[in-house]
């Protein structure tokens, strides 16, 4: 319980933190640690299979796509300086609607709460390998393939876009 | 975890899913570094994707789950191709500031 408790003030830190932080690679490391404690949190939550998918894929794959981009852009200190006057006071005007609209919801819910399921912990479903490969390749088929596809565009359109201009044949 | 111990948490998870969703479109709209602004999107996901786990729990069943593995291999194609985007943008502009992108022509 005081793990979770812990972990949360973490990763919401770790998260103002990327924001505030004026160094792009310190960004970067603060959103891994964000995802490591959300990684912690799906373990707790019966979902083995999503934690380790989370550190290889999230924490692992995108982030070093990040910072590799970060250091070969040598984009450390770029957009550092303030932002424009007439921004500051917009963003904040549009944050707070984001946590209104947020709280009224948590609100919403406090009003009719989600009905928890009440199982012995041995009947909880839990998130193996197995169990998510069973509803993956019956249920979930057709949306596996059509993802299968977009990454494949994906990483087509990814060496299109970042090839060199003057190579390309006339 | 234990039943009771999840019905104590249930508000915790929700509520920093909630919390990390907002601090992502803080990082959004206050930010001028794309690469940030891209980051900040992921933040977003995944509070997205901790709601998903949650509530999967919360009603036993692995759907939410699978969804999130959606989540990701979408948030992997989008990084992949946004990331390129970012490279070609600052090749030609020598630039990832936002407020230096406003005009179509390269």
């Amino acid at each position: 319980m005081i793990i979770f408790g812990a972990l949360a003030l973490i990763a919401i830190a770790s998260a103002v933190m990327m924001i505030v932080t004026r160094n792009a690679v310190h960004s970067a490391l603060f959103l891994v640690v964000v995802m490591a404690c959300l990684a912690v949190f799906f373990l707790g939550l019966s979902g083995p299979f999503i934690a380790v998918v989370q550190v290889a894929v999230y924490a692992g794959a995108i982030m070093v796509l990040f910072l590799f981009v970060i250091m070969l852009l040598g984009a450390e200190r770029v957009g550092a300086r303030l932002e424009r006057g007439y921004q500051v006071p917009l963003a904040i005007i549009f944050a707070l609607a984001v946590v209104i609209l947020g709280g009224y919801v948590l609100l919403q819910m406090q009003n009719q709460p989600i009905q928890v399921v009440d199982l012995p912990t041995n009947q909880i479903a839990t998130g193996t390998p197995e169990a998510i490969g069973q509803t993956l390749f019956s249920s979930y088929l057709f949306p596996f393939e059509a993802v299968s596809i977009l990454l494949l565009t994906a990483m087509v359109g990814a060496v299109v876009l970042t090839r060199d201009e003057k190579k390309r044949s006339p | 975890m234990s039943n009771a111990g999840f019905v104590q948490l249930f508000p915790v998870m929700i509520g920093l899913s909630g919390i990390l969703f907002t601090l992502g479109v803080i990082g959004v709209l206050v930010r001028r570094n794309a690469i940030i602004i891209f980051m900040s999107v992921e933040l977003m996901l995944n509070a997205a994707n901790l709601a998903f786990v949650v509530f999967a729990r919360a009603l036993n069943q692995l759907d939410g789950q699978i969804f999130v593995f959606f989540v990701m291999t979408v948030a992997a194609a989008e990084v992949a191709v946004g990331l390129a985007l970012i490279v070609t943008i600052f090749r030609a502009k020598q630039s990832i500031n936002v407020d230096d992108i406003h005009s179509l022509k390269g």
